[in-house]
């Protein structure tokens, strides 16, 4: 029977390992699989958060070969299985334990967003094409694999100056709600730290949801505060972008 | 003993899908200080897993809906078994809640006219599904979800509750730990609201995550409430079947419901044999067992289902209305749906029974003690319909926000105690699989029992088969009483899986020995040697499952009876 060489990190905060599993392949297999074998069959107390296995809910993600993936969607079949395969926690966020990490400055952040904040006399008529841009954001799954690739969180640990691709589409979901009434630019432009997203796409090539972050979210962002602020940087930018 | 840390809150809700941030959402509005507790992290819980829609009758597509026929069909879908209040409820206060969502600021899919649109799905007379595409359970969570964060509510997640606790008959508090540390924690509270889900994951085949182990099902029977009807057990028609590895995970019923055909491999469209009236938009019971009646007779597809096809609505039309469905294919087959069916076949969905409540307030018979959501039974009598599992969290999660606030407000602050004696027990127990250096692995007992419950208590059921199940179960039972774990107690999957197992191993013989004593079909419970209805005597009566001296105590108990204006509905073939 084939096997598949995982090397798992292993370890908490006072630091950890790889360790070395053998697991048979079976047709489909996916890395979660992998790691469910391992937790079965070799480390019982092998921590891995996970949920529907079907990139519905976001639970898994980690790096796999280097790359930010949700474990549930990567098949073994598409790496090259000739040698070890590396699952590590994803780097932006602090280690709990073995893959999983504490997210919860995500769910902090979260909270400073002002709601969906609708005008009283709302009469609720909407047209498909008015919501479709909202509803492009709102397939966000919350895997963080954006704030985990983004270098001013993972590099530069700007946490506490940015808030990340996932809050900006956060953001933006409720911007371009066609009845919000809500204005998120001064916070954009504040404690957001929309400046700093220098538009390397990084966070869009990671989505599992295949969501245009940088395009149909952060730059249309970092419009608007333009047009109400003047920020010179960004005014530059949207120069070069006419151009 | 070893400390723990406390937490004290008029009411405390446990689980955090649909129905546990509706009920937190209403308790929180009304003043109640609320702690809400989930075993994953915020916006993680099964709801998110929804695909096709929420059944509301809000006539935008089908004007000629309305709550009698979402009733007539609710009742007729479970096969008369539901609790005729619950569906009259659920019925009329759908709309209201999925209208109430929008203002909260779900973006559902629009009508030409710029009203919530609905779709078409098994057993539903008209277009009745609000949606947005093929997700609209992660639309409901996040809505929810920005909503509660704000609405002044403490959320603890990875937070797992094995216990709960009473002052005489009544709730005093709930106890567990914290999956990150492993550290044990207590919660003071005056009315608990249960909303912790199905029991799926007892089964192999399951569309469902591994928080389904049945825990609020089971903290309710430990602490002395009814549960009614555990042997109807949706399986939904649809599940993926290859790769192995992807087996069971769901295939949204809107497939269907957007016009996709069922075959099986000799190209014959199959339904026109079982329903040849509403064909593949039966309800999902008949579905189920038809495509597995097709596999058992030999015409099933190379991998054991029936084919799934939607190719013929074109590529652009089913990318739009079936995005998720057309990425799992992809990704996980290798199948293009746009150009070639899928393969299809029966995987465990849904839990028809669950804890005995009160239609209006949803407590159990446990005072202090609530519950809605799929953990609630009642509801869906013996068969469930598509998209009622959504209306089903909104509206009874709002009524058991309203009930336990109500019920708490009676309360005197400071007038329960908690028994230190229950927690040291509990304590004790949570340990124990530390010190067993000989034990057995409980992931080795949980792949025995999910192969056990799919082979002798699945789509059909003999007395034989049930009975051979029961003494398979008795034997893991036996097992499962010493158990053993490695590492330490921080976030240790093994040592969770221990107290998950017990749950399972107490739904799985509920829903054992309550399909043995039901001796006739009825929706999702098909005796292969009692195949019809015996209204008579089985179509009057729920299933109770009680705990009697520490033993499984299986009875029954006369069906609420029906007042006759709704009788007229019901009977009428309202339209």
């Amino acid at each position: 029977m084939s096997v598949a060489r995982m090397r798992v990190y292993r370890g908490d905060s006072e630091g950890g390992r790889e360790m070395e599993y053998e697991v048979p392949l079976e047709e489909g297999m996916v890395v979660l699989d992998a790691l469910h074998f391992i937790q079965a069959n070799y480390d019982g107390d092998l921590a891995v958060r996970w949920n529907c296995k079907a990139a519905k809910c976001g639970s898994c993600s980690a790096e796999v070969n280097g790359m930010p993936s949700l474990t549930c969607k990567i098949r073994l079949d598409t790496l090259p299985l000739h040698q070890p395969i590396t699952v590590y926690p994803i780097k932006t966020f602090p280690i709990i334990k073995d893959l999983v990490t504490d997210v919860s400055w995500n769910y902090e952040v979260r909270k400073k967003i002002q709601p969906f904040t609708p005008a009283p006399d709302t009469d609720w008529t909407m047209y498909q094409e008015d919501v479709e841009r909202s509803q492009e954001f709102r397939k966000c799954i919350e895997c963080f694999l954006c704030q985990d690739v983004c270098h001013i969180l993972r590099n530069h640990d700007k946490k506490n100056e940015f808030f990340g691709p996932r809050m900006m589409i956060k953001m933006a979901e409720f911007e371009m709600h066609p009845l919000d009434t809500a204005d998120r630019k001064e916070q954009l432009r504040g404690e957001a730290g929309l400046g700093y997203c220098n538009i390397t796409k990084c966070c869009t090539e990671v989505c599992p949801e295949g969501i245009h972050i940088t395009d149909n979210a952060i730059i249309p962002l970092k419009e608007r505060v333009v047009d109400t602020y003047f920020d010179p940087l960004s005014w530059i930018f949207s120069k070069f972008k006419k151009n | 003993m070893e400390k723990y840390e406390t937490h004290k809150h008029d009411i405390i809700v446990i689980g955090a899908g649909g129905a546990g941030l509706r009920a937190a959402i209403d308790a929180s509005a009304r003043g109640a200080s609320v702690g809400l507790v989930c075993k994953s992290l915020l916006g993680k819980a099964h709801t998110v897993m929804a695909e096709g829609g929420v059944a509301a009758a809000l006539a935008n597509v089908d004007t000629g809906d309305g709550w009698k026929t979402h009733f007539h069909d609710t009742m007729h879908g479970g096969k008369l078994l539901n609790n005729w209040r619950m569906a009259q409820i659920h019925a009329q206060e759908a709309p209201e809640r999925v209208e109430e969502l929008e203002h909260w600021g779900a973006l559902f899919d629009r009508t030409k006219e710029g009203k919530i649109n609905q779709r078409a799905f098994g057993g539903h007379t008209w277009k009745r599904l609000a949606h947005i595409g093929d997700r609209t359970g992660l639309e409901m969570i996040r809505t929810l979800q920005d909503r509660g964060i704000h609405s002044g509510m403490d959320v603890y997640m990875e937070c797992t509750i094995t216990h709960l606790l009473k002052d005489g008959e009544r709730i005093s508090g709930a106890f567990g730990y914290w999956r990150e540390s492993g550290r044990f924690v207590l919660f003071q509270a005056k009315a608990i609201i249960l909303a912790t889900g199905g029991i799926g994951k007892s089964y192999k085949v399951t569309s469902n995550s591994w928080e389904y182990t049945g825990d609020g099902h089971t903290l309710a029977y430990d602490a002395g409430a009814d549960l009614i009807d555990m042997e109807f057990v949706q399986f939904h028609p649809t599940g993926m079947v290859w790769p192995p590895s992807v087996k069971g995970i769901l295939v949204t019923e809107a497939v269907r419901g957007e016009g996709g055909i069922l075959t099986n491999r000799e190209g014959k469209r199959f339904m026109e044999k079982y329903d040849p009236e509403r064909m593949e938009l039966s309800t999902r019971d008949i579905v189920a067992r038809s495509i597995y009646t097709e596999v058992l007779e030999g015409r099933g597809s190379p991998h054991g289902g029936a084919f799934l096809d939607i190719s013929h609505r074109g590529g652009d039309y089913v990318k739009k209305k079936l995005p998720s469905m057309y990425h799992q294919f992809k990704e996980f087959a290798e199948i293009d749906i746009t150009k070639e069916p899928m393969e299809v076949f029966p995987t465990t969905h849904y839990v028809m029974g669950g804890v005995r409540v009160d239609a209006e307030t949803t407590v159990s018979t446990v005072p202090g003690l609530f519950a809605a959501g799929e953990v609630a039974g009642g509801m869906h009598g013996a068969n469930r319909l598509g998209g009622n599992s959504l209306s089903d969290l909104l509206v009874f999660g709002r009524r058991a926000g309203q009930g336990a606030t109500e019920y708490a407000n009676k309360i005197n602050d400071n007038s329960l105690s908690i028994d230190d004696a229950e927690i040291e027990k509990a304590v004790k127990e949570m340990l124990e699989p530390y010190e067993n250096p000989h034990g057995e692995n409980p992931y080795t007992i949980h792949q025995a029992l999910q192969e056990a419950m799919g082979e002798y208590v699945g789509v059909f059921r003999t007395h034989e088969k049930i009975s051979e199940g029961i003494e398979e179960l008795e034997i893991l039972k036996e097992r499962a009483v010493t158990l053993k774990i490695e590492g330490s107690r921080m976030f240790n999957p093994g040592w969770h899986l221990c107290k998950d197992l017990k749950s399972m191993l107490i739904v799985s013989e509920a829903i054992a020995r309550c399909a043995l004593q039901r001796e006739e079909s009825r929706g999702a419970h098909s005796r292969v040697d009692f195949p019809g209805y015996d209204d008579e005597k089985w179509g009057k009566v729920n299933s109770v499952i009680s705990k009697d001296n520490g033993n499984m105590k299986i009875s029954t108990s006369p069906l609420p009876q029906m007042p006759e204006e709704l009788k007229s509905i019901v009977d009428g073939g309202y339209k």
